[in-house]
């Protein structure tokens, strides 16, 4: 499927000297929720300001639908949509006031039935007289989805839409995105939450001090890079590590009287059948056993150190 | 051309004139009554006529550019700073508009309450005292060409802001000394030769010079020149603005 947007060599540096973009090259498709996933200041913000008109890049370029951002920065934008990470509101305006606003800077004409469609999906309908400064931060946040989606773009931007949410508007956001990928839209997000991009992500970008380290999908992701780890637990305390398990490089946690075995998932030998059977031949005697995938956060913790 | 955005953003400025109504009326109504009892009235009865004009007749222009030149940059600066404060511009950004769009709004919109509020004050001195205008043409003329630069200045001060004392500084330490230095009060020719030299450099003199010829017919500056004199500060302004929006200064990074 063609990209939906599509990023070649993007380069921004500021004039302090500071980089805040490196080189980086992003195509992504339509219909997808991609996560950029990294440290706060590592770029993600930069790059998706940069794609929506807010920033200017110092060298590369950017395409929505196949038309430039700057060169073509009407057709582009029309079909952009974007959510802030700071709630941005004018206060004194109702919710419908301010979409009717939005909908207008984007040439389009008043249209009741979208924008009430739009507000019910959101749970906003019955606020929809409010002033904003009425409002509570998680509606706030979804006024600024509506106004984001009232032009009806075919490709969403979320600047970091869970930042300081607690856990429950969190779920409920992540719903609202699932709803809206469902209804066809093209949704990139930014965020610095590993669990988050792990939810609601089908492909994920590592951005590491602006450069762009990899983009895959999530499921590969973690298989790449993921490691399993094996805990077995003992009968027995171990007083001395048998010679026979040396080769393993077990952890061993007296406390707990349990062994860690660390293997590679998609290794093609994980070598779990051969420790079995020397910990049966140094006769150890097993209690329980367990095993755990490594979570995105791992991989990414990883990535980033790696680099 | 993205007319809808033009208009969206004008119906969502006057929107806010309309809400603050009784502040965007009131407070300059009140301070030109104020203005004309105390100058009209008061004084004023004891001070010859200028021009064959009585004196209270003859601040009437001044004091009515006086709150259109106010009125015009407050609006304008407040209506792009505010958004910028608040963090709201960047849909102006995301928009699929130009900044002609944008300039067309903003100063649309604040040109176009000044010239109400210009309006209601000229009603206002219809009270206190007796005045006739004779080119009601060129009044109208002046007083929109004076609203639509001065609120173009007004929008340059809203961006370069950085802080709402910036926003408040312009207004008060410039225009309020321009424009009492520029003859609302008094005739030009009634300074010493230096002075009146002096006062050439005041764009403000022109405006009010011309304004008040569209009044009583008798200016300062011959009427031509004053018009030139405001086309040049309007293109002046419009050509910062361009500039402004074309390098991002003060808008993007």
């Amino acid at each position: 499927m063609a990209a939906i947007v599509s990023v070649k060599n993007l380069s921004k540096h500021y004039d302090g000297g500071f980089q805040a973009l490196k080189d980086v090259n992003l195509d992504i498709e339509q219909g997808e929720i991609l996560a950029l996933l990294g440290p706060n200041g590592a770029g993600k913000t930069t790059l998706i300001s940069i794609i929506c008109g807010l920033v200017k890049a110092s060298s590369g370029s950017a395409t929505v639908g196949g038309f430039d951002v700057v060169g073509d920065f009407r057709q582009a934008r029309s079909l952009i949509g974007l959510v802030p990470q700071e709630i941005a509101l004018e206060p004194f305006q109702t919710v419908i006031d301010a979409l009717r606003f939005t909908r207008g800077l984007f040439g389009k004409r008043n249209d009741p039935a979208l924008l009430k469609d739009i507000l019910e999906k959101l749970s906003l309908w019955d606020k929809k007289d409010a002033k904003t400064m009425e409002l509570s931060g998680g509606m706030k946040r979804r006024v600024l989805i509506a106004k984001a989606l009232c032009h009806e773009p075919r490709v969403l931007f979320l600047d970091e839409p869970t930042a300081g949410v607690d856990v429950e508007l969190r779920k409920e956001m992540w719903d609202v995105v699932r709803q809206l990928k469902a209804d066809g839209v093209t949704i990139i997000l930014t965020t610095h939450y590993i669990e988050e991009a792990e939810a609601i992500a089908d492909r994920v970008g590592v951005i590491s001090k602006g450069e762009l380290l990899l983009v895959e999908k999530k499921e590969t992701l973690m298989q790449r890079m993921g490691m399993r780890q094996m805990r077995v637990e003992l009968m027995q305390p171990l007083e001395v590590m048998p010679e026979i398990l040396k080769p393993y490089e077990l952890d061993y946690s007296a406390d707990e009287r349990t062994l860690i075995y660390s293997y590679e998932a998609n290794g093609e030998r994980t070598g779990i059948a051969s420790l079995f059977a020397d910990l049966s031949k140094a006769g150890i005697i097993l209690r329980d056993v367990e095993t755990r995938q490594s979570s995105l956060e791992d991989i990414f913790v990883g990535l980033v150190e790696g680099k | 051309m993205n007319f809808q955005a033009v208009r969206s953003i004008y119906s969502f400025e006057m929107a806010r004139f309309f809400r603050t109504l009784s502040q965007s009326l009131i407070s300059p109504v009140l301070s030109t009554s104020l203005y004309f009892i105390v100058f009209g009235a008061a004084i004023g009865s004891r001070i010859e006529e200028i021009d064959g004009v009585s004196y209270g007749a003859f601040i009437v222009p001044g004091l009515i550019m006086l709150s259109v030149l106010t009125q015009s940059i407050s609006n304008a600066s407040f209506g792009i700073y505010f958004p910028k404060f608040l963090g709201s511009i960047y849909e102006l950004h995301t928009a699929p508009v130009s900044f002609v769009e944008i300039v067309l709004g903003y100063v649309g919109a604040a040109a176009t309450k000044s010239a109400l509020i210009g309006l209601v004050i000229l009603a206002t001195a219809e009270f206190f005292v007796d005045f006739e205008i004779l080119h009601w043409g060129a009044m109208l003329a002046f007083l929109a060409l004076t609203c639509i630069s001065f609120s173009l200045f007004g929008f340059i001060i809203g961006i370069w802001s950085k802080n709402f004392e910036q926003l408040q500084m312009v207004p008060l330490l410039v225009i309020t000394p321009l424009v009492f230095l520029g003859g609302s009060f008094y005739s030009i020719s009634m300074l010493p030769p230096f002075w009146q030299t002096v006062t050439l450099f005041n764009p403000v003199v022109y405006l009010i010079s011309g304004f008040r010829w569209a009044f009583y017919g008798a200016a300062d500056i011959n009427i031509g020149v004053s018009l030139m004199m405001i086309a040049v500060f309007m293109f002046i302004c419009l050509g910062i603005i361009a500039w402004t929006f074309k390098t991002g200064y003060k808008i993007k990074t």
